[in-house]
């Protein structure tokens, strides 16, 4: 059996391709059916406007589906990758790439439908605030798509960096970890973020005049449900970037691959957390605006607490890299 | 390349801790967030208790936090200790 360290990272790049595509696929599929779903409530409530409806209902899985074609995009790079003479790291490199691209469109493909599907509902409601609606649901369905965004990024270095310099131990576990950081914690932001934005559209259906203070609220709350997503990107780049020195043993190699695990599923619970938070926050806000300030200060305090395990997955990632 | 018991058993003590925090993350972020949306309902409903709401809020979610302390005690002895 040849297997020469071309035939490995072919192996890996294929996988990673299926990886990426197959986990790349959830997200935006049930964030899209969400938001079908909302439109057909919608249609049936109020008949007269299921034109507008279907127009928003087409826009705002659109959004949702950019997760998903981030990952094709992957996944064809990876199939159509160039391999020849490639180090064996190339492996390791490419199979991070298709595990962050894949888990990290799972949440913004979630996330991007609520919205969808929440203004979907509130033109039916609420047809004279259908332009508002639409409006936020662009806002908040495009801040979704960032911690996407983040993983295509690792990805894309995961791919095109050259790592022939780099010891393929600890080297390969690295860069898995790399993968795993992001993409995992992308999940939580990405849902989270879909969550406020989703209060957001069904606020402003319910009080069209409060359409200011509840995008303000919204957008600090999706931007703090975005702090677990760039915890994971920290460290993808600390894990790719950081010059690593070559090792006969196993540990070294594990306590990085262990690194990026912890960041990656630890800033899963927070980004959910943030987003049921914010969401709660708007929700209210657009029924009292004059609580605004009010509720967004209970929401920062109770999204910096519910932040709190997303750091200590951090610290212990960090002890891992540069103390072990 | 020759892996000896000492270095396997350190190597695996590093991945559990990595899951010991990365899983054990996962439910007080969930659990403090709901918490917190359901504070801002509340205060939202009766804006005059606003303090005692925030202050059972802060409770309700340091109790949600201990689980997140577990695993970080469990992860730094998996590091430091053993």
């Amino acid at each position: 059996m040849d297997m020469s360290p071309e035939t490995i990272v072919a192996m890996a790049a294929y996988s990673g391709a299926g990886i990426c595509i197959g986990f790349g696929a959830i997200g935006a599929a049930v964030g899209e059916g969400y938001t079908a779903a909302e439109a057909n409530v919608a249609v049936s409530r109020n008949t007269e406007i299921s034109g507008d409806i279907f127009k928003n209902m087409l826009v705002g899985q659109a959004v949702a589906e950019s997760a998903s074609i981030f990952a094709l995009v992957v996944a064809i790079l990876l199939l159509f990758m160039d391999f020849h003479g490639a180090p064996l790291i190339k492996a390791a490199a490419l199979t991070g790439s298709g595990l962050c691209m894949g888990l990290g469109a799972l949440g913004s493909g979630i996330g991007s439908g609520i919205p969808g599907g929440q203004a979907c509902f509130g033109i039916a409601r609420q047809p004279a605030a259908m332009n508002r609606l639409t409006t936020n649901m662009l806002i908040g369905s495009a801040v979704c798509q960032t911690p996407a965004i983040f993983s295509m990024v690792v990805a894309l270095l995961l791919l095109f960096l050259d790592f022939s310099a780099m010891p393929f131990q600890p080297g390969w576990a690295a860069l898995i970890g790399a993968g795993l950081s992001t993409g995992l914690a992308s999940i939580g932001s990405g849902y989270g973020g879909g969550t406020v934005a989703g209060a957001s559209c069904e606020g402003v259906a319910r009080q069209p005049l409060s359409v200011g203070p509840v995008t303000t609220t919204m957008l600090v709350g999706q931007a703090v449900a975005q702090t677990p997503a760039i915890f994971g990107l920290l460290i993808s780049f600390i894990l790719i970037f950081r010059t690593v020195p070559a090792t006969e043993s196993l540990a070294p190699a594990m306590a990085l691959f262990s690194a990026g695990l912890c960041t990656g599923l630890g800033g899963i619970g927070p980004g959910v957390g943030n987003g049921e938070a914010g969401g709660g926050a708007v929700r209210w806000v657009a029924r009292n605006s004059a609580m605004a300030a009010d509720l967004m200060r209970v929401m920062l305090v109770g999204q910096a607490v519910s932040q709190s395990t997303a750091i200590y997955a951090m610290v212990i990632s960090l002890v891992l890299i540069f103390v072990m | 390349m020759a892996i000896e018991g000492a270095d396997l058993v350190k190597a695996a003590a590093y991945l559990g801790a990595g899951i010991a925090m990365g899983l054990g993350a996962i439910g007080p972020g969930v659990g403090e967030g709901i918490t917190a949306a359901k504070a801002c309902e509340a205060i939202g409903h009766n804006p005059n208790e606003a303090g005692l709401l925030t202050r059972t809020m802060l409770v309700g979610q340091a109790v949600a936090e201990s689980t997140g302390i577990y695993s970080l005690v469990i992860a730094l002895l998996l590091l430091f200790v053993v």
